[in-house]
């Protein structure tokens, strides 16, 4: 009880941060990250995949893999990341008042939030897009034979508007029952208050593969109604830092392209005579000074959870309980969208 | 007291202590509101953040499931506020009602003199008013969707009602040219037609019932107590029957030490309704939600709900006040 309504102040309580603190200065959080010896990583309070506490309090995702490489490529230490858990409707003002360093909190990068909430999204790291999960019992197949369907779906999100046009587009009627709590929304679908569970298609697998009685009686349907372009985000106005949260994600996906692993990222920093993979691991020309870090920075971000195909499968992919496929999280040249600018 | 030889000088004086540390008081505290009224935008404009109440004029964008009004996606945010508005008054209301009838009823029960009935009203207001409403919700909430059965094997416990995990629907009287009784029936995978009570509603309603009327109760039977032995003495010496003493000196006096403490109740009541946001029932905090994150304006959509509580707050107790000060005994402090 207490926790949650503290939980439930905690946007006000940011909102009077920016009550009564000075006007911020804009700026080197780099230099606030290195004094304080740790990057304050806001996440998702669980999403299976993306972030989500074990027992031990040990966090796991693909969204916690990027603040850890970041970590590692500032810091020198993978560890030296603080997970500040944050639910749907808190990210942003904890983003704008300070409390976290960057957001990777399986957020679309929308033009509304990009352009009017004070924050920039550096790239994208995961494609994902809406879709329904049902019961099978229920023998629909597709989303268009849901008139008149009570859905569930959790508040503080873009599914709640995706829901909307989609249906409003179809001329066909259907009742939203919007929980604030992820766990309250499945829940009630799973003991059938709803016809159908709306959100992003990864969460849809988290919630099926992990929560569901029997992971089997439940079917995802083929219609992806949004594009859900997941992007880490950070304060408007330090183009530093803003160049170090972009530049991480696009190191580990040259990685894979590069056929650099966590396992063999040591041996090719010795022995590799390519110009590319030099480059990359400060063997060559220093990147990293361009970016205000050592020339090792790549190195560390890889040696610290691979590449990102090897934290694409670790999380969400074949080795993970979500086992969804790569689709259009591939890279460019298998199939894949992922397309990491060159590193020189 | 002052008196009214005292010289001019005096006067002024006492005039100028009073007032002065008042108007003191006032500058500070307006200029107080200022500074921070002031900093908030100079921070969010600083931070790039866009600021105003523009944006209610938006379309809002996203539906609701349960609505006192005509609204589609398409009509304006400040609407969508309108009808969460509504929904919180929707079930704050009744439930204040039932909450008095229920609450009486087992302060009653609790001053009974059948000890099974006594016992059965301590054990209750005891349970209830001891476990944290948000576990209660929650409770009846999961409680109620697992043991009503899904839409399609709706239960029919009377002609033209239907109880599901949709919700208890009830024949509506509709007047569209000719007036008819309009029965809800299974259409798609839903029930459509008559009049819907959704099980997050029912939840609500039954919740905060529950939990005011316990707290209630104990206000009736500590007002009912409060009223002194000899006054009912000297009414049986007149010759009254218990149900007069109850009607005429019993319960005016009661009255005045209940009234009070109730306005709080119904105050906590409408305001422990924001917790229906946690079983997905539309109220004004769970539209002030959605509102918040499709247009970032957490600022803006939170002082909104504030003062829309404040006012309800105020008008709750502005109109309790005014019925205390009839049923008060005329002429005393």
């Amino acid at each position: 009880m207490i926790s949650t309504s503290l939980r439930r102040l905690l946007p006000l309580a940011l909102a009077l941060g920016a009550l009564t603190s000075p006007a911020a200065h804009a700026g080197k959080t780099i230099d606030a990250i290195k004094q304080r010896g740790s990057v304050q990583c806001g996440v998702s309070s669980g999403v299976a995949g993306f972030s989500l506490p074990d027992s031990q309090g040990h966090w796991s995702g693909l969204d916690v893999d990027v603040c850890r490489a970041i970590a590692a490529a500032v810091l020198g230490d993978a560890n030296k990341v603080a997970f500040v858990p944050l639910n749907s409707q808190q990210r942003f003002s904890a983003l704008q008042s300070g409390e976290v360093d960057l957001l990777a909190r399986n957020t679309s990068w929308t033009l509304t939030r990009d352009a009017s909430l004070g924050l920039s999204f550096t790239g994208v790291t995961y494609y994902d897009g809406q879709g329904f999960l049902v019961p099978k019992k229920l023998k629909v197949t597709s989303a268009k034979q849901l008139k008149n369907a009570e859905i569930c779906v959790q508040s503080g999100t873009t599914n709640e508007k995706n829901l909307a046009d989609y249906f409003r587009n179809l001329n066909i009627k259907v009742k939203p029952v919007v929980f604030e709590g992820f766990e309250a929304s499945f829940k009630a679908f799973f003991a059938g208050r709803c016809q159908a569970y709306t959100t992003d298609i990864s969460g849809l697998a988290g919630i099926r593969n992990k929560e569901a009685p029997k992971p089997d009686d439940y079917v995802i349907l083929p219609e992806v109604i949004s594009k859900e372009p997941l992007s880490p985000a950070v304060r408007r106005g330090d183009d530093e830092w803003f160049a170090i949260v972009r530049w991480v994600p696009f190191a580990l996906i040259e990685a894979e392209e590069y056929g650099i692993t966590r396992a063999n990222v040591d041996s090719l920093r010795a022995s590799s005579k390519d110009p590319g993979i030099q480059r990359l691991l400060g063997t060559g020309e220093d990147s990293g000074k361009l970016l205000g870090l050592d020339r090792d920075w790549a190195y560390r971000a890889i040696k610290a959870g691979g590449n990102y195909g090897e934290i694409f499968s670790r999380n969400v992919g074949p080795d993970s309980v979500l086992k969804l496929p790569r689709g259009l999280n591939n890279l460019w040249n298998k199939g894949g969208i992922l397309y990491a600018p060159p590193i020189r | 007291m002052d008196s009214p030889h005292a010289p001019a000088g005096a006067k002024l004086r006492k005039a100028l202590r009073q007032w002065i540390p008042q108007i003191l008081l006032l500058a500070a505290a307006l200029g107080l509101l200022w500074w921070l009224g002031h900093n908030v935008l100079e921070n969010m404009r600083a931070r790039g953040i866009q600021a105003g109440f523009g944006f209610l004029k938006e379309p809002a964008g996203f539906e609701i499931g349960e609505s006192l009004l005509d609204y589609t996606p398409s009509q304006a945010i400040w609407r969508a506020f309108l009808v969460g508005l509504l929904n919180t008054i929707r079930v704050a209301l009744p439930a204040i009602v039932l909450a008095t009838i229920l609450g009486t009823l087992i302060g009653l029960g609790r001053l009974s003199q059948q000890s099974g009935l006594r016992a059965a009203c301590g054990v209750l207001v005891e349970s209830l008013r001891n476990i944290p409403l948000l576990l209660q919700l929650l409770l009846c909430y999961f409680v109620l969707t697992s043991l009503l059965p899904e839409a399609s094997t709706a239960w029919h416990p009377l002609p033209g009602v239907m109880l599901s995990q949709s919700g208890l629907f009830l024949p509506a009287w509709r007047c569209e040219g000719a007036c008819h009784w309009e029965l809800p029936r299974l259409e798609g995978f839903g029930i459509e037609g008559g009049f819907a009570l959704t099980p997050e509603y029912l939840a609500v309603l039954i919740t905060l019932t529950l939990y005011a009327a316990v707290f209630i109760a104990e206000i009736v039977r500590g007002g009912i107590q409060s009223v002194s032995i000899g006054k009912i003495n000297a009414a049986r010496a007149l010759g009254m029957k218990p149900t007069q003493i109850l009607r005429y000196i019993v319960l005016p006096l009661a009255l005045r030490a209940i009234v009070p403490a109730l306005t709080n109740q119904y105050l906590n009541l409408t305001k422990n309704s924001s917790l229906a946001v946690a079983v997905g029932y539309p109220d004004i905090v769970s539209v002030a939600n959605t509102s918040l994150n499709q247009s970032g304006r957490a600022f803006e959509c939170i002082v909104i709900v504030m003062l829309i509580y404040l006012c309800l707050s105020l008008l709750t107790a502005l109109l309790m006040n005014l019925y205390n000060t009839r049923v008060a005994l005329k002429g005393s402090q």
